[in-house]
């Protein structure tokens, strides 16, 4: 497991978006505090 | 490929014709969204961003603008020597096969033109050098201490490089949605759009007032604070271009905007509610210069200096025609979920599922085809290439190529970005032109357009977005 | 990264205490990711956001990282992160982001 549980997940549309992430690490048993997509175009 | 694949078999709207021009506004990007904060808060930048602005044979002779209007196939751009903004195309003219390029003295003139408010006005001795036209309404003219009493009130001041050349005012002392700046983005819209319309009807011999409707896809918002996005820009497009009987309403869905407009246009003509049907977008002002510091860091020319817009004819489809195909078309739903595999999954192998296809069956993907030279320098990457790898990807886990074979797929089916970065203009749209073209020649059997939208970036949900569909040739 | 984000991260990180928080990015491409995780774990690297001058020292993983896709569950491994292990190009993105976390 990572040492520090709490994760911001920051996403990118094109790439893994932020919902994804969270979604992944909350079924790994990590606490998601904060999620959010970045679109660069 | 199954012609009879479901209970309506191929149902097909003819493309009649389309246009994508450019407005080359150098000394209107210091007004894009960016630069616009970014020079307030430090005017070194200001200073900075005019010495690296291009002049128009430069834009012109830029290879993505000449592919943008028709005169370089876009699978050719790998083949040209880089970096493009270095390497200019000999011999480049400003008229494309099914696009142009018009100048900023062209821009301003037809600002004013299109202004029915007195929110424009120019300084009377550069109106006179620069044509002196006079359209149905003439341009408000000042002098240059006018001009400069104006700006200290708080007028945007418009510059021909240091030349102070006209003034453009907010219509509301309180209203934000009336602002200068706001205004300005919607007028430069409306202008664009009108360019790319008025140009695909004198390419089809077509008179503006045989178009039925209008929809126009335009990024901005149009309306005032009661209303802000209050809308239909695209009537004020039609009246520019005389459609007189033609009435008009927007779309908007961030970047998918203009393929739902497609899909709602060519639905239109199908159900028989219209005949000859426009869709337009003028380009986002908001967009200029956008990523201007990451090309001032590289030292690079700003390459964000064009407003992008193009016009679409649809009508019932002909024998032999280009078309798009109804039975193709994909949204993705609510529940679908943002991971490029379920945007994938949703905007390319189920429709094609639909017609009896696999990823495998389409000849040419458009997707979101930004100019990388733009793109790569910020630190946003090669866009139209990761959405071509994402496909072949899916095509890997499918079964239907190998994971050696991803680089041949995009290869064979992509093609390097070319498009401004404008938002609704690079996503997908902006292939039509070269699609058609490949489809009347037989080179391809057809093309599926994916574009994608941002809706998180509003604020309103978490979602992302997509519109997808086949466009391939009519029997004959 | 985004001003809004370098902002949300920095309340977090006095909300929660640095110590007990990891930045997850999910970056296609890894110019990108570099950037971002100088912005979490040194400051912005532009000086111009909220992040600007502050040293937040947050490890910065990549959700395709071996490290941390191996934490996830199989099914959600192969239904949302499969394709995207095809599409992205993990290695560079590793190296840059493994060493930054050794200077934490």
């Amino acid at each position: 497991m990572l040492k520090r549980k709490k994760i911001i997940a920051i996403g990118e549309r094109d790439g893994v978006p932020g919902p994804v992430i969270a979604e992944c690490l909350e079924g790994a048993g990590y606490e998601v505090v904060f999620q959010a997509t970045e679109c660069f175009v | 490929m199954s012609e009879t694949v479901g209970s309506l078999g191929a149902v097909r709207v003819g493309i009649d014709g389309v246009f994508y021009s450019l407005a080359h506004v150098p000394d209107l990007v210091r007004y894009g969204s960016k630069p616009l904060r970014e020079i307030r808060a430090n005017p070194v930048l200001g200073d900075e961003l005019k010495k690296k602005l291009r002049d128009f044979n430069a834009a012109v002779a830029y290879a993505p603008h000449q592919a943008y209007i028709g005169n370089i196939a876009p699978e050719q751009l790998s083949d040209l020597p880089k970096p493009w903004y270095e390497k200019l195309i000999e011999g480049a003219t400003s008229k494309g096969r099914f696009g142009d390029l018009f100048d900023q003295n062209s821009f301003y003139v037809r600002l004013a033109a299109a202004d029915q408010f007195d929110l424009v006005s120019l300084e009377t001795g550069w109106f006179q050098e620069n044509g002196g036209r006079t359209s149905a309404h003439a341009p408000k003219l000042r002098s240059k201490t006018e001009l400069q009493a104006v700006c200290e009130k708080g007028a945007l001041p418009l510059y021909s490089r240091e030349r102070l050349i006209g003034a453009f005012e907010a219509a509301h002392p309180e209203d934000a949605s009336l602002a200068a700046e706001v205004l300005l983005e919607n007028l430069a819209a409306k202008v664009t759009a009108a360019q790319s319309l008025r140009s695909v009807c004198k390419n089809l011999d077509l008179e503006p007032d045989e178009l039925d409707f209008i929809i126009s896809c335009s990024e901005e918002a149009v309306g005032d604070r009661y209303n802000r996005g209050g809308g239909n820009l695209a009537k004020a497009i039609a009246e520019e271009v005389g459609c007189v009987n033609a009435s008009g309403c927007d779309v908007k869905a961030f970047c998918a905007g203009p393929m739902y407009a497609m899909v709602q246009a060519a639905s239109l003509v199908q159900s028989g509610v219209a005949k000859k049907v426009a869709v337009v977008a003028g380009g986002s002002l908001a967009k200029l210069g956008m990523k201007f510091e990451s090309h001032l860091k590289n030292k690079i020319p700003v390459l964000e200096d064009v407003l992008g817009s193009f016009a679409v004819i649809l009508s019932a489809a002909k024998p032999g025609q280009v078309c798009i195909r109804l039975d193709s078309i994909a949204f993705h739903p609510v529940g679908a979920g943002a991971s490029p595999q379920a945007m994938a999954e949703n905007l390319a192998e189920k429709p094609l599922a639909k017609l009896g296809m696999k990823l495998t069956d389409v000849d040419r993907y458009g997707v979101e085809l930004h100019n990388p030279e733009i793109t790569i320098p910020s630190g946003s990457g090669d866009v139209a290439r990761t959405n071509y790898l994402t496909l072949a990807a899916l095509a890997v886990m499918r079964g239907q190529i190998v994971k050696p074979q991803m680089e041949d797929f995009v290869r064979a089916r992509g093609m390097l970005g070319y498009a401004p970065t404008q938002g609704h203009i690079p996503s997908a749209i902006v292939y039509l032109g070269h699609a058609a073209e490949r489809l009347r020649t037989k080179e391809i059997r057809n093309a599926l357009l994916i574009a994608k939208g941002s809706l998180f970036l509003g604020r309103m949900t978490q979602l992302s977005d997509g519109c997808s569909f086949l466009l391939d040739c009519n029997g004959t | 990264m985004n001003f809004e984000n370098q902002g949300v991260i920095k309340r977090l990180a006095d909300q929660y205490g640095s110590e007990n928080l990891t930045v997850v990015l999910g970056n296609g491409e890894a110019n990108g990711v570099e950037v971002f995780a100088e912005t979490v774990m040194e400051g912005d690297p532009s000086y111009a956001g909220p992040l600007a001058g502050v040293a937040l020292k947050i490890p910065v993983y990549h959700i395709l990282e071996d490290e941390v896709m191996s934490q996830v569950p199989e099914n959600l491994r192969e239904e949302k992160l499969q394709l995207s292990a095809l599409v992205v190009d993990v290695d560079p993105m590793h190296q840059v982001l493994e060493a930054s976390r050794k200077r934490i």
